[in-house]
């Protein structure tokens, strides 16, 4: 299957890192010290980092990473984070390595040390010093074993989650040291867990059971592996082991049982999806009576301006995404009102050739995004106070940015439901969908009201877009993604209903999510579709009816 | 809409004449007229001819339950799939051992996936009369249960539009799944030939050809002698008052419903003449856009005129031939544009036009 | 019985046709189509390739042509439309003439043209990896063959300690063949069952939520677990974005990815994805001069210096200096010519080895395994230690064990039996 045509000579010496690395940390550590005493003379952090293209081989670049990682310099932080992240070159002129990045086809040189600009460099001029997940992961080792000393407890915390893992007698060795002293009752109880890890991979039958004890009611995926593992061996007591054995079945009882809440939270946001995309329609389709196609485009706009406005903000994204909550609202809103006034009022009264005109409105949008902006998908970044998960207890975590939207979802909810309810102008839309004749002999301008309504729930969709930039592709093609499905919730739920556009969005979310993990995600979905179109031929107006204009249409 | 343009005997004997004259004249240009003739017809040509009039006949289906009954499917691309697949099945069964593989029972998408044995709902595809019943009866039958569930809770107007694109949907879903057993996303193709003829043969496209074109004009025929009958004109009225076609006793249900069956056989129809002609279906044809497309062709040629709707396929398929090859960039703004010009200017169609200018 | 009838204007048409051909002979174009999509779904992957073609035969124009002749490319726009591919082939062949085309990125638009180029005898040179299982004798595979991209993939992933694996992938044939072959040769060395997991997910999937905790709760089994993944375009960034909100790093699961390359990761935050991985036959970062001088002219063409070359892009680049090379050789652009002679020609690629086309109409790659890192670019972390033949038939699946392809004498076949000795689908 391998026929021979050429060989790659340059990564031997990189193939055999990745030996060294799979070696454990015990073994470096001596030979650091033994580095460190055959040296001459202390070698500066300059000096170690320019040596790093040098080392060909394994031992020597173990020996040099080690050497640079004792020497306790203040930098050592800096060329490590660099070196993680790939950032790392050798200036072939100067044969100095340097930090760079990327710019168009140069690259911007700075001084790995002091962080000084360097000046550019094209791509013939740098080499790049490679790094892969194990040298990741072994850099991580060693700064976490340095930070269990660390002054913070949350460094401290993360550097006991970083090592828990790990096999290795050096982290042993570590997580003793640190129990003796640490002050910190919940790192205590942290590094009991992991100490009673290490006690059961052990050789010493006196410990288990105490090991036995600490692990009670924790469903950890190391202490399972621990219990796991504990369970399978030979050399124990029978009784132990049977314990171990229902340790691990209580935890993996619990984790069943938070899977379930968890699947409830997935329904949840992603019904808070739908109900963002679907509640802007739940208003123009709804209380209008308007099929607007062009709605999902409407959502891209949103997420396009997301985008334009981190262009403006590139060192701000969480401002840029906040700023952009407004501004969307404002810019798909004045589309909307722009197509309202320029062609929606021209249909009202003939449904289908709005649904007809609103398509070709779409097709427009989308070819237009496409060639301003590029087919290409556009780069939306994640505020850092979205990124990661909030962890409940362990085995079930929830998302910020999905806690995020789904809060989010209902506070526009909540808005609109408001604005409808307790305002002049709700009163005013409300009246007018209801009788429009009798509206207007009563003084309201009908006409103002329409477009002010499209461009309410227009802006509502550009809104949505805010948010979908959180979850998914920023691309010509994003609208098309939710319109079917949003025409689905606003009449699954009851037209003209805004509590029915709520209920219809959760219960399709939690209904999916449900079964999603019984029959797959493409069958989940088709189910769903069908079962949607059942009940709609049975209860055509959906789950909550509301007589409003759109009952005259035939 | 009085006097329908498509009533027109001048436009009905030009459409006859039109159809005819394309089933004689193309095999001629084609296989007798020498390449350089100004005459002459490509096989590229003929090929794009046979495309172009599966696509009239399913806009015809389309005006027939859009343009008189007044229902607006957004899933007419379903029922023309669903015919393609089974005419589909049928040229795949006839590949027989001449398939990579050399397998006489499996098709060769399935002996890579593995599949120790031929489905049941393939059963029977080896015979050509079961295809040909097949292509009728699949699309007939999903409208006619379709069909039955939305018309007995009187679902019309836009709800029964958003359903028909829900039901296309979800049957794209369906079919991209590979375990449906249809090929998935790749569907069906490397077909050899039809009924013993080599399909890649000139002479073999001409006679599809042939027999397309006398497949729409029977069709149009057949759409024409169905509305000038009493039921045509129940079928009408209920386009224009269906609350007074109820009071006055009809059954407004099933008039519906045998209208709406009868223009999902013809989609079918139209689907399993245009998979031998363009050599491959899959799962793309179900795709919500694709219905969306046919209603604007009826809406440009003129709906409620049968001859309008397949005018407008023609003519937006050639464009779209020709902008895609000449201006890719701009076939989706002219497509849009179409779709608000002809909405807000020309409600009666390319047709309609013809006919104020006749009047004037 | 229509064509006894019509067989001397056949014979009529053929001849004029031959004499047309051979009066192209003398200073004419050669004609190159390009069949790429340019609008719809497609045009995101498939426009660039276009411009590649045109800047090769721009250049090789520059250079003086190919037989004293200058080339001439013909662009057509299939639109993503898979019915649409074939028409237009058709269209590339018959009105157009072209001699060569260069074309498709999917399978299924691969299968829509493959009956319209064996019918015409045209040349078709297909740039992106696929599923195999294909051996046609007008088209030429310079993209990856299973064997070239997902086995050596595997093969780095179990050096490195992975014992459990997810098959992630989106619902269609590439991932399914993919997934088989891979299934099998798990197996083979020594992985359980219970130690894969299979996942499909449709076309533009965004809701990953139930399959990343489903993986998460996978990999918390304590055996080293990776994700390969054959996830589709569109989908790929919700599904990192929800790997990195649900915790997992490259560190505790990497994922592997066929079909992510440097244009797709572009429209990406790639912050969260760094040390993921990539297995591909080219990656833009590769440290050679060939390489540096392919960005210089590509960047310099497109007048851009933010744009990107990735995997395919190599891929045409390959696969037209091997027709020029084969051109040369015939002395003809004659498709049948050029099938003879182009068998066995060597031509550079961008990695510093050297392509070969094979007799089964695959070429020869090398393997590299590439991690994301924070620029958008990948760095490689592994090589296969030679270039790897093309296989168009997998050894893993049961339905081809026994089959090979071969273009050359005595065999000409794209499947031959070697268990029956014969040609297997030949009348």
């Amino acid at each position: 299957m391998f026929g021979t045509v050429a060989a790659y000579p340059r990564w031997s010496w990189w193939m055999s890192l990745g030996l060294f690395l799979a070696v454990s940390l015990g073994g470096w550590t001596r030979v650091t010290a033994q580095t460190v005493e055959t040296s001459p003379s202390i070698p500066s952090l300059r000096e170690l980092v320019n040596r790093l293209p040098e080392a060909q081989d394994e031992e020597a670049r173990r020996a040099l990473l080690m050497h640079i990682a004792a020497g306790g310099d203040a930098a050592t932080e800096r060329v490590f984070a660099a070196l993680e992240r790939g950032a790392l070159y050798v200036d072939r002129r100067s044969r100095t390595v340097v930090e760079g990045s990327r710019k168009g086809s140069r690259y911007l040189l700075t001084d790995v040390l002091t962080g000084e600009a360097l000046g550019e460099a094209g791509r013939r001029d740098v080499r790049r010093i490679p790094v892969d997940n194990r040298l990741r992961a072994e850099l991580r080792t060693v700064q976490a074993l340095g930070a269990l000393e660390a002054r913070d407890p949350t460094v401290r915390q993360a550097a006991i989650s970083t090592l828990l893992g790990s096999s290795d007698p050096e982290v042993h060795k570590a997580f003793e040291r640190r129990r003796g002293v640490e002050p910190e009752a919940a790192l205590r109880s942290s590094l009991d867990v992991a100490l009673a890890i290490f006690a059961l991979g052990g050789h010493d039958p006196k410990a288990f059971s105490a090991a036995l004890n600490t692990l009670e009611g924790r469903s950890e995926e190391n202490v399972r592996t621990a219990l796991r593992q504990f369970s399978a061996r030979s050399d124990v007591l029978e009784s132990q082991q049977v314990r171990a054995q229902r340790l691990l079945e209580r935890a993996e009882n619990r984790l069943r049982w938070l899977a379930r809440l968890e699947a409830l939270f997935f329904g949840l946001s992603l019904g808070s999806v739908l109900l963002l995309s679907a509640v802007g329609l739940a208003i123009t389709f709804g209380v209008m009576g308007v099929i607007n196609m062009a709605h999902g485009e409407l959502i891209m706009l949103g997420a396009y301006t997301t985008w334009a406005l981190q262009q403006l903000l590139p060192t701000q994204p969480g401002i840029a995404l906040l700023l952009a909550i407004p501004t969307a609202f404002f810019v798909a809103g004045g589309v909307g009102l722009a197509l309202e006034r320029g062609v929606i009022r021209f249909l009202y009264g003939r449904p289908l050739e709005t649904l007809l005109a609103t398509f070709g409105i779409s097709l427009i949008l989308q070819q237009l995004v496409r060639s301003l902006f590029s087919p290409l998908n556009r780069s939306v970044s994640s505020p850092e106070w979205l990124a990661g998960a909030w962890e409940i207890v362990p085995g079930l975590a929830l998302t910020y940015n999905r806690l995020a939207i789904l809060g989010f979802s209902l506070l526009v909810f909540a808005a609109l439901l408001s604005l409808m309810k307790y305002t002049r102008f709700g009163l005013q839309v409300r009246a007018v969908a209801q009788n429009r004749a009798m509206a207007r002999a009563l003084g309201v301008r009908s006409q103002r009201v329409d477009a002010l309504t499209f461009a309410l729930g227009s802006g509502v969709a550009g809104i949505a877009g805010v948010a979908l930039t959180q979850l998914t592709n920023v691309g010509p093609n994003l609208g098309q993604a939710y319109i079917i499905d949003s025409f689905l919730v606003v009449v699954f739920g009851g037209v003209g209903n805004l509590w029915g556009t709520l209920v219809a969005a959760f219960s399709l979310g939690i209904a999916n999510k449900a079964l999603e993990p019984m029959v797959g995600a493409v069958l989940a979905k088709i189910l769903l579709l069908i079962a949607l179109i059942l009940f709609l031929q049975r209860r055509p107006q959906g789950l909550f009816p509301r007589r409003g204009r759109q009952e005259e249409q035939g | 809409m009085s006097s329908s343009p498509g009533n027109s005997p001048f436009l009905h004997r030009a459409t006859i004449a039109f159809f005819l004259g394309l089933a004689l004249w193309v095999p001629v240009a084609n296989l007798l007229l020498p390449a350089e003739s100004p005459l002459a017809l490509s096989s590229y040509s003929v090929s794009l001819l046979g495309k172009y009039l599966c696509l009239a006949l399913l806009a015809l289906a389309l005006d027939l339950l859009w343009g008189y009954a007044g229902l607006l499917s957004l899933g007419h691309g379903a029922f023309f799939a669903l015919g393609g697949y089974a005419m589909g099945m049928y040229l795949m069964r006839q590949i027989g051992t001449r398939g990579v593989y050399g397998d006489a029972d499996l098709p060769d998408f399935m002996v890579f996936l593995d599949w120790s044995e031929l489905p049941w709902y393939w059963w029977g595809f080896d015979s050509f009369p079961f295809a040909m019943l097949m292509v009728l009866l699949v699309p007939g039958v999903l409208a006619l249960v379709f069909g039955w569930l939305a018309f007995r809770s009187r679902v019309t107007g836009v709800y029964f539009s958003i359903m028909t694109q829900a039901m296309t949907y979800a049957l794209m879903l369906a079919f991209f799944r590979n375990e449906m057993g249809f090929g998935g996303n790749n569907g069906l193709t490397d077909f050899k030939d039809l009924l013993g003829f080599d399909l890649h043969a000139d002479s073999t496209r001409c006679a599809l050809l042939v027999v397309t074109a006398l497949t729409v004009l029977g069709s149009y025929m057949l759409c024409r002698r169905l509305l000038a009958t009493r039921f045509g004109a129940v079928v009408t009225a209920l386009r224009d008052q269906e609350g007074r076609v109820r009071f006055l006793g009809y059954s407004v249900a099933s008039y519906k419903l045998v209208v709406f069956v009868l223009s999902a056989m013809l989609a079918g129809v139209a689907g399993a003449l245009y998979v031998p002609q363009v050599g491959i279906i899959n799962p793309g044809e179900f795709q919500p856009l694709n219905s969306i497309e046919i209603a604007i062709w009826v809406a440009v040629g003129g709906r409620g005129t049968l001859v309008g709707a397949m005018l407008g396929a023609f003519v937006i398929a050639a464009v779209e031939t020709l902008l895609t090859a000449q201006f890719p960039e701009a076939w989706l703004f002219a497509l849009g544009a179409l779709f608000l010009l002809v909405t807000l200017f020309l409600p009666r169609g390319l047709l309609g036009l013809w006919e104020r200018r006749g009047h004037g | 019985m229509l064509y006894r009838l019509y067989q001397p204007i056949f014979f009529v048409v053929a001849l004029t046709l031959a004499a047309m051909a051979s009066r192209a002979q003398e200073g004419e174009p050669i004609r190159v189509g390009v069949l790429h999509s340019l609008s719809g779904t497609m045009a995101i992957s498939e426009t660039t390739l276009k411009d590649t073609v045109l800047m090769l035969v721009e250049q090789q124009n520059a250079r003086g042509g190919l037989l004293g002749r200058p080339l001439e490319a013909v662009v057509v726009d299939p639109a993503s439309d898979w019915p649409l591919f074939a028409e237009k082939a058709r269209e590339l062949l018959v009105r157009e003439r072209v001699d060569v085309v260069f074309g498709c990125w999917t399978s299924v638009s691969r299968k829509s043209v493959l009956p319209v180029f064996e019918e015409l005898n045209g040349l078709l040179f297909y740039p992106v990896q696929y599923e195999g299982e294909e051996s046609s004798q007008n088209v030429f595979y310079t993209g990856a063959a299973p064997n070239q991209q997902a086995i050596p993939a595997v093969d780095y992933l179990m050096n490195q300690g992975v014992q459990r694996w997810v098959l992630a992938g989106t619902d269609y044939v590439y991932p399914r063949t993919t997934n088989k072959i891979l299934q099998a040769y798990l197996a083979q060395n020594g992985v359980a069952e219970d130690d894969i997991l299979v996942s499909y997910t449709p076309f533009g999937h965004s809701d990953w939520q139930s399959i990343v905790a489903q993986i998460k709760r996978f990999g918390g089994a304590g055996k080293k677990t990776a994700v390969v993944s054959t996830v589709n375009g569109d989908a790929n960034v919700p599904f990192y974005k929800e790997l990195a909100n649900q915790g997992i790093s490259a560190a505790d699961i990497p994922v592997i990815a066929f079909s992510v390359g440097e244009e797709e990761l572009s429209g990406i935050d790639t912050a969260p994805l760094v040390g993921h991985l990539a297995a591909w036959n080219y990656f833009m970062s590769v440290e050679e001069d060939v390489n540096y001088d392919f960005i210089d002219e590509w960047l310099a063409y497109i007048g851009d210096d933010d744009r990107v070359t990735n995997d395919p892009m190599e891929a045409h680049y390959i696969g037209f200096n091997l027709w020029a090379a084969a051109v040369e050789k015939a002395g003809t652009a004659d498709p049948s010519a050029v099938q003879e002679a182009i068998i066995g020609v060597s031509v550079p690629n961008l990695s510093g080895g050297m392509a070969t086309m094979l007799p089964n109409h695959h070429i020869t790659k090398p393997v590299l395994i590439g991690e994301i890192l924070d620029d958008g670019q990948f760095q490689v972390v592994w090589e296969t230690p030679a270039a790897v033949a093309g296989d168009a038939w997998s050894d893993y699946l049961p339905g081809s064990r026994n089959l090979m392809a071969d273009w050359t004498d005595p065999v000409r076949c794209g499947n031959y039996s070697t268990e029956e000795n014969r040609c297997l689908g030949a009348d």
